[in-house]
C-alpha cells in the first residue's frame, strides 16, 4: 500500500495518492468559496446583515481548536519520527479529542441555527453558511475516522522512524481538513 | 482462460452485442422518425422506438457488465465461480424476460402491456427508462440477487482484491438503488426526485465503479504494471467519483419544485465530475506507457484507451456543458441533453463493455492471448468507425441543441417547438446517415468474431 504513485514524489510528505485526493478537496471547496463570493457580490446587503446572525465566538473558539489539534498531530509525526510510538499515539489521541470539541462547539452552533427557524431555504447566505459549515464538519469526521485508523495501527507498533508514511499521510489530510477552517471561518464569519 | 468457469461469460457478451445491434436498428428508426414524422406509423410508433432503444442499451449493458463480472471475479479471486450453473439459469431467465418485454412494446399498446401485467396492483410503469413492467422489473431484482450472491460467494471463498471488492460494491449499488424504481410517489416532484436516484446514480455513481474496476483489470493483463500502483489510482477516481457524483445528483432538481439550494448544490458538485473521468483518462495513459510487457491483443488495449478518452469528453466535457444552472435554465431537456447522452453513453459504458469483451474473448474462444491479425485489424476499423460517427452524431446534436435553445428560447421572438424542429431538420439528417456509418462499424465489429487470419493462432 505504501508504493508511491510516481517515483518521484518529492518533498510531498505521506502517500501521494492522498494529496491527489487533498488537491480534489480543496477544488471542491475552492469553487464552493468562489461561489460564495459571487453570490455575495450581488447580494452584500443581504450578507453582511445575516452575517451578524452568526455566532463568532464559537467560530473564534473552533479556529483555536483546530489549530491546536493540527499541532498535536505536528507531535505526533514529531515523535513517531524518534521512533516513540506510545507518544505518536498519545498526540494523536489528543488531535482526535481536540476534533471532537470541534464537532460539539459546532453542533451547539447547528442548534441554535435551527431552533431559530434557519436552513437552507431562509436565504442565499444561510443557503452557503449551512452547506460549506456542514461540508467541512462532515470533513472533520473524516479526518478524525483517518487520524482513528492511524492511531490503531500506531499503538500495533505499525509504524517506525523509517517507515512511517501513513502517519505523515493522515497528518497531511489533517491539516487540510484545518486549512479550509481558516478560510472559511474569516470569509463566512468575518468578512464584511 | 484460468478457470473454466469463467466460460460462463461467454453467453451473457453474446447477448450483449445482439441486444446492440437491436439497439441500433431501432436507433436509426427513431432517427428516421425523426425527420420523415410517420416512418413505419403507425405499427411502430415513436415512442415505443424509442423506448425499445434505451431500452435495449440499458439491458444490453448489463448484460455486458454481468459478463464482465462472470470473467473478471474467478480469475481475481483466483478460484471457480461458485456456480456456474446458477449462472447460465439466470442468462435465460434474463434473456426470455428481456425479450418478452420487448416484444410487449411492440406488440401490444403500452396501457394494455401494463393492464395485462397488473401495474395496477403495484404502479411503476410510465416513467422514462423505467418503462417495464412491474413484474418485469421484480424479474431484474431476483436476477440480481441471485448474480450478487453468486459472485459475492466467490469473492468471499477467494482471493479478495480492490478490484473485486470495487467491482461488488458498484453492483451491489446498482441493485440496491434499481428498488427505488418501485417507489412511485403521487407528488410529481417526489417521482422525479427518486427517478434520479435510479437514473443518475446508476450512471454517474455506482456503473462509475464498475467501470473503474473493469478498466483497472483490462489494464494490469494487457500493461503488467504493478496491481497496487493501478488499485491506488482505482481509490481516488472512485472516491472522486462519489464525492462529485452523489451531491451532483442536484443537476438534476433544477426548477422541478425541490428547493432552491438544489441549484447551488447541482452546479458546484456536478461541475467537478469530469475530475473523475479526466483521472481516469490520465491513469490510463500513464499505465500504457508504463506497460512492462508487449500484450498481443493491441485492439483491446485501443478500446481501453478509447474508453477512457471518450468517457472524459462524453460524461465529463459534455456533461460540464449544461450542468450549471444557469447554463441548464436555458438547455434544459434540449438537444445538448441527447448529445451529451449519447456520447456519454458510448464512452463510458459501451466502450468499456466492448473493451471487457475484446480482451475476454480471445481467452473464451481460442485459449488465445489474443484474435488474429485480421481480426484485430476489423476490430479497430469498427472502432473507429463507431467512435467517429459517435463524436459526429454528437456534434451534430449539440448544433441543433444550440439552434433550438436560441431560436426557442434565448431568441427576443421565441418560436414554436415545432416550427424549429423544422428548421434544424439538416441536422437530424446529417445525425441519422452518421447513424448508419455507426451501423457500418457495429457490422465489421461483428464480422471481426468470424474473421479467419493468416496465422495460426499461439495458444496461451
Amino acid at each position: 500500500m505504501d508504493t508511491p504513485l510516481h517515483d518521484d514524489t518529492g518533498a510531498l510528505p505521506g502517500d501521494f495518492a492522498i494529496w491527489i485526493f487533498i488537491f480534489a478537496e480543496l477544488l471542491v471547496f475552492g469553487v464552493f468559496f468562489l461561489a460564495y463570493a459571487f453570490a455575495r457580490a450581488n447580494n452584500v446587503e443581504l450578507f453582511n446583515e445575516s452575517q451578524l446572525q452568526l455566532d463568532r465566538i464559537s467560530g473564534a473558539a473552533n479556529t483555536l481548536v483546530l489549530i491546536t489539534s493540527s499541532y498535536f498531530v505536528v507531535r505526533a509525526v514529531a515523535a513517531i519520527r524518534d521512533d516513540d510510538s506510545r507518544r505518536c499515539v498519545h498526540w494523536l489521541a489528543a488531535a482526535i479529542g481536540m476534533g471532537s470539541v470541534f464537532l460539539v462547539i459546532k453542533m451547539f452552533e447547528f442548534a441554535d441555527k435551527f431552533s431559530a427557524g434557519i436552513s437552507l431555504s431562509t436565504n442565499t447566505f444561510f443557503m452557503f453558511y449551512l452547506s460549506l459549515t456542514f461540508f467541512h464538519f462532515m470533513h472533520v469526521i473524516l479526518g478524525m475516522v483517518i487520524l482513528a485508523a492511524v492511531l490503531f495501527k500506531a499503538r500495533s507498533g505499525g509504524y517506525s522512524a523509517a517507515s512511517h508514511i501513513g502517519v505523515e499521510t493522515g497528518a497531511s489530510y489533517w491539516h487540510m481538513v484545518d486549512l479550509v477552517w481558516l478560510i472559511l471561518f474569516p470569509l463566512v464569519y468575518v468578512i464584511h | 482462460m484460468q478457470f473454466q468457469s469463467q466460460a460462463v461469460a461467454k453467453p451473457y457478451f453474446i447477448a450483449a452485442i445482439g441486444l446492440f445491434i437491436g439497439q441500433i436498428l431501432f436507433g436509426l428508426i427513431i432517427g428516421t422518425q425523426y425527420v420523415i414524422g410517420d416512418f413505419l406509423f403507425p405499427e411502430i410508433p415513436f415512442n415505443v422506438a424509442r423506448m425499445v432503444h434505451t431500452n435495449l442499451l440499458i439491458v444490453w449493458l448489463l448484460f455486458g457488465f454481468m459478463g464482465a463480472a462472470y470473467y473478471l471475479v474467478p480469475e481475481e479471486a483466483e478460484r471457480e465461480l461458485f456456480s456456474p450453473k446458477l449462472a447460465i439459469a439466470l442468462f435465460w431467465i434474463f434473456l426470455v424476460a428481456g425479450a418478452l418485454t420487448i416484444v410487449g412494446y411492440l406488440a401490444v399498446p403500452y396501457a394494455t402491456l401494463a393492464a395485462v401485467t397488473g401495474n395496477d396492483l403495484l404502479p411503476t410503469m410510465g416513467r422514462e427508462f423505467l418503462e417495464q413492467p412491474t413484474i418485469t422489473k421484480m424479474g431484474i431484482v431476483v436476477v440480481a440477487l441471485a448474480f450478487l450472491f453468486n459472485i459475492g460467494m466467490t469473492i468471499i471463498a477467494g482471493r479478495k482484491t480492490v478490484i473485486n471488492i470495487v467491482l461488488l460494491t458498484g453492483l451491489t449499488g446498482l441493485a440496491v438503488l434499481f428498488l427505488f424504481s418501485f417507489y412511485n410517489p403521487i407528488n410529481l416532484v417526489l417521482d422525479k426526485m427518486f427517478w434520479w436516484w435510479v437514473v443518475h446514480l446508476w450512471v454517474e455513481g455506482v456503473w462509475e465503479l464498475i467501470m473503474g474496476a473493469i478498466l483497472a483489470f483490462v489494464l494490469i493483463r494487457l500493461t503488467g504494471v504493478d496491481r497496487e500502483v493501478i488499485e491506488k489510482w482505482l481509490y481516488v477516481i472512485i472516491a472522486m467519483a462519489l464525492i462529485t457524483g452523489i451531491i451532483g445528483t442536484g443537476h438534476h432538481y433544477y426548477w422541478i419544485g425541490t428547493p432552491e439550494y438544489w441549484q447551488w448544490w447541482g452546479s458546484i458538485f456536478s461541475a467537478l465530475e469530469p475530475i473523475p473521468f479526466f483521472m481516469m483518462t490520465v491513469f490510463a495513459f500513464t499505465m500504457v506507457n508504463r506497460r512492462r510487457k508487449e500484450h498481443p491483443n493491441k485492439a483491446a488495449t485501443l478500446w481501453a484507451l478509447g474508453t477512457a478518452v471518450m468517457a472524459f469528453l462524453g460524461a465529463g466535457v459534455w456533461g460540464f456543458l449544461h450542468t450549471l444552472a444557469p447554463v441548464n435554465f436555458y438547455t434544459h431537456g434540449s438537444q445538448i441533453t441527447a448529445a451529451h447522452g449519447h456520447m456519454a453513453f458510448y464512452g463510458a459504458y459501451v466502450l468499456v463493455v466492448i473493451t471487457m469483451i475484446s480482451y475476454a474473448w480471445p481467452h473464451l474462444q481460442h485459449n488465445a492471448p489474443a484474435s488474429n491479425g485480421r481480426a484485430q485489424l476489423l476490430e479497430m476499423w469498427s472502432f473507429w468507425l463507431m467512435t467517429v460517427s459517435i463524436v459526429f452524431i454528437t456534434l451534430f446534436l449539440t448544433g441543433a441543441g444550440i439552434l433550438q435553445v436560441y431560436l426557442q428560447r434565448v431568441s427576443d421572438t421565441p418560436l414554436p417547438f415545432m416550427v424549429v424542429q423544422d428548421k434544424i431538420a439538416l441536422f437530424y439528417w446529417l445525425r441519422l446517415w452518421t447513424g448508419v456509418i455507426f451501423f457500418v462499424g457495429l457490422c465489421l465489429y461483428v464480422y471481426s468474431f468470424f474473421a479467419k487470419g493468416k496465422e495460426t493462432l499461439a495458444s496461451s
